[in-house]
């Protein structure tokens, strides 16, 4: 008795699993696949966007670029693609996944992150290679990090981390932790982070952008809503989105 | 040994499981560059990798010795009413997603933690080094010991123990000279398991102890490093991470058939 209800239990909870996960790709549904440090300033742009344009759902996917890169070869729906670095959408159009020219549509620089009120009395890029201090940066593998060892290049600093994380906001939470006492972020999550974090601007990160694209993708079944997602996205309203989110424009 | 009297439709549901465990593993297999396979996995990163990864699931598999089996010992034998409650918080690691473990380590251990906090002050900094490591995969892999240990112990009876006792043995040697002996496979399998377990210990080592080269990233956070620029190299160690778990767990479990336990 007992094991037939439960038994009921199972195949409902997989029955309601199982349609629930089907109904991304509905008639009124746009699919944006966007990097992870898009999440605040996009899901602002998406209501705006959604007002504009009545009836129009804009669902999300954010994660790291490489990962969202890699779901779109191997055949994830979606109708437009926003990378936090040129890399991973060279990548895309290489592999024939994208529809037209991707186009820039902001930037990002660098930052220096310490514990709240600067403890330490960092100043300077220079003042990371001090002794006893705990710096993170991202791995040299992943975007942030790729600029990171630009930045170390073009500064002729050297630094010498205690950590390098593969993600940002693995950086930043070494820092908001206290587990460290500095880490380089971009500007966007330093912001982001509001009061757990003190900002020290490099100068020397000016000079080391990073580029965000954003593309239509071949495989969308909605070219207009999507291409007029794009247009919104590098348009007047996108713009005053991301730049109060600390974004560059291209 | 033959199953007899097994229902035949059972094998339909049977094999389907089987195959959902088998097939991405083979799937995986087949994306394999065989070609390059030599030169990724013995680069200095990858090498690094793997030898930190068995060098610290060894230690945790040690510390999960020396903390389970006492703790084990206790969930089986003794009986005091608030016993069940003790077994749910051992096994708590089993459900809790390795990140929240990752976390809860960080506010124990880390720099401002409960009790890293005194350990700083004492000059022990644990944050971003190996020990960091070696405390998440204990973390992990403790419930696999104590679990399987207790189920030995609960499977073997405490009929030895007590007749050892009645005969004049102390409880250290009736715990030395029958239980321990008594349970061995079960520890020994237990062991096996926690080692494994250590082994593909990911979210907490990367919430807590961070990731470098030679330090704390262990083949597990290589792998998903890797993935980041060369898909090719992360299969490749992945490959290499299976085949160390298969060998492990083949090896202790294959000879666990002729056995009662």
């Amino acid at each position: 008795m007992r094991c037939r209800a439960l038994a009921a239990l199972a195949a409902a909870l997989t029955a309601a699993a199982l349609t629930s996960c089907g109904t991304g790709g509905g008639s009124d549904v746009l699919t944006v696949y966007a990097a992870a440090s898009l999440r605040a300033p996009f899901t602002e742009i998406a209501e705006r966007f959604e007002e504009a344009n009545p009836g129009v759902t804009v669902e999300f996917s954010f994660a790291g670029s490489s990962d969202l890169g890699t779901q779109l070869e191997q055949g994830a729906p979606a109708d437009v693609f926003a990378s936090a670095d040129t890399r991973t959408m060279d990548a895309a159009v290489a592999s024939g996944l994208v529809a037209g020219e991707p186009i820039p549509f902001a930037t990002n620089t660098l930052a220096i992150v310490t514990e709240p009120g600067n403890p330490e009395n960092i100043t300077s890029l220079d003042d990371l290679t001090g002794d006893g201090l705990s710096v993170v940066v991202c791995a040299p593998r992943v975007p942030c990090g790729a600029a990171t060892e630009r930045l170390e290049e073009a500064s002729g600093v050297e630094l010498a981390p205690v950590s390098e994380e593969s993600s940002v906001t693995d950086v930043l939470g070494k820092v908001t932790s206290g587990q460290a006492d500095a880490g380089l972020v971009y500007v966007t999550d330093a912001m982001g982070a509001g009061e757990k974090v003190t900002v020290v601007p490099a100068p020397e990160a000016a000079e080391i952008v990073n580029v965000y694209p954003v593309a239509t993708l071949k495989d969308s079944r909605y070219h207009d809503r999507a291409d007029a997602f794009v247009r919104f996205v590098t348009g007047t309203d996108g713009r005053t989105v991301l730049a109060d989110a600390g974004f560059g424009a291209p | 040994m033959t199953a007899t009297g097994l229902p035949r439709w059972l094998f339909v549901p049977a094999t389907l499981g089987l195959l959902f465990v088998v097939v991405p593993l083979v799937a995986m297999l087949l994306t394999v560059d065989w070609a390059t396979f030599p030169s990724l996995v013995t680069s200095p990163a990858s090498l690094d990798a793997l030898f930190l990864s068995l060098r610290t699931s060894a230690a945790a598999t040690i510390l999960c010795i020396l903390l389970g089996v006492p703790l084990a010992v206790v969930l089986a034998r003794s009986s005091f009413r608030w016993i069940s409650v003790v077994r749910g918080f051992v096994l708590l690691p089993l459900v809790l997603p390795p990140v929240v473990g990752g976390v809860a380590l960080l506010y124990t251990f880390g720099r401002r933690g409960l009790i890293g906090e005194h350990l700083d002050a004492l000059g022990i900094h644990i944050a971003f080094t190996t020990t960091a490591v070696v405390l998440a995969q204990t973390f992990v892999a403790l419930p696999f010991l104590v679990t399987s240990l207790e189920g030995a112990l609960r499977s073997a009876g405490s009929r030895y123990e007590d007749v050892a006792a009645t005969l004049g043995a102390r409880p250290t040697t009736v715990f030395r000279r029958i239980t321990l002996p008594l349970v061995l496979p079960g520890l020994v399998s237990g062991s096996v398991l926690a080692f494994a377990r250590a082994l593909g210990e990911f979210g907490a080592t990367l919430t807590f102890a961070g990731s470098l080269q030679g330090v704390t990233r262990t083949l597990p956070l290589e792998i998903y490093l890797q993935r980041e620029t060369d898909p090719d190299a992360a299969v490749a160690l992945s490959l290499v991470l299976i085949l160390v778990a298969v060998v492990i767990v083949v090896a202790v479990y294959s000879r666990r058939k002729d056995r009662p336990l």
